[in-house]
């Protein structure tokens, strides 16, 4: 079973290994680590806490701790979305600590919403969001990319914002495409 | 969908949070309230049912946001997304 002290373990671990501090309050951080287990428990995966998760791995894979956004959110922002974690400047209090904008595209965010077939109608410029109902686990495409800087390779649904290995932007990522030919 | 209520003597304003039961900003905003003894009502969406998931989505698509959490809705019309203690002040008048 997991415990509070091995969610604390793997998030110190994490920070340590991209340079980043958890967050200074113990308070806050013990609700956050409190939160992160008990996703992990009724999810399977530990999912961001302060994030609305459907509960099917594939749908909620960008925002499994350390989600994808933590990188540039942590670049541009100083903490995550949940200030897990954090720059230095502001776990040592320089620079204060406020809520940052949600960086999770509205496409991700209205799967957590999509599990009824509502018909309600809404503005049209909302038009777009209301697809989603039709996306499920099975629908989300994944693809092959590369970094074209370091050559790392990914299975997933869009490239990585930074690369993991060389911290190359996602704009270096390109397709792997297959062509499969029969032979003899 | 089930509202959870919370006394203060403060009940001049309507006070609702959509919150995630795991969120430490979420816990932050009740914990102010609760501190300045304002009376609110919150829904942990995470814990409610996928329907009423979409209900709340609507309600504050109504509004004029997509959801995130906390959202803080005052007297039926201010809309507050995260925890913001100066609009939070503003709003009801702490």
């Amino acid at each position: 079973m997991i415990t509070t002290e091995k969610v604390r373990q793997r998030a110190e671990s994490d920070a340590k290994t991209y340079g980043y501090y958890l967050h200074p309050d113990p308070d806050f951080l013990q609700d956050l680590l409190e939160g992160l287990k008990k996703n992990e428990e009724r999810y399977g995966y530990p999912s961001c806490p302060c994030r609305l998760a459907t509960g099917k791995l594939e749908l909620d894979r960008d925002i499994i701790c350390p989600c994808d956004y933590r990188d540039p959110d942590v670049a541009e922002y100083g903490t995550c979305y949940c200030a897990l974690y954090m720059r230095k400047d502001l776990y040592e209090g320089k620079t204060p600590i406020t809520p940052i904008p949600e960086r999770r595209p509205l496409e991700k965010r209205v799967r957590a919403y999509a599990a009824t077939t509502s018909t309600t109608s809404t503005t049209p410029e909302r038009t777009e969001a209301k697809a989603a109902p039709a996306q499920t686990a099975q629908t989300i495409k994944k693809k092959l990319w590369y970094c074209k800087q370091c050559g790392y390779v990914v299975f997933r649904e869009d490239p990585p914002y930074i690369c993991p290995i060389c911290k190359a932007k996602r704009e270096l990522f390109a397709t792997i495409e297959i062509n499969a030919t029969s032979q003899g | 969908m089930k509202k959870n209520k919370v006394e203060g003597k403060n009940n001049t304003h309507k006070v609702l949070v959509y919150a995630i039961s795991t969120c430490a900003w979420c816990k932050m905003t009740k914990k102010y309230l609760k501190d300045n003894d304002i009376e609110y009502e919150y829904v942990d969406v995470d814990q409610t049912s996928d329907e009423d998931h979409e209900k709340i989505r609507e309600d504050m698509i109504r509004r004029g946001e997509e959801p995130s959490y906390p959202t803080i809705i005052v007297d039926d019309k201010t809309l507050i997304t995260g925890f913001r203690k100066d609009k939070l002040k503003e709003a009801l008048g702490i």
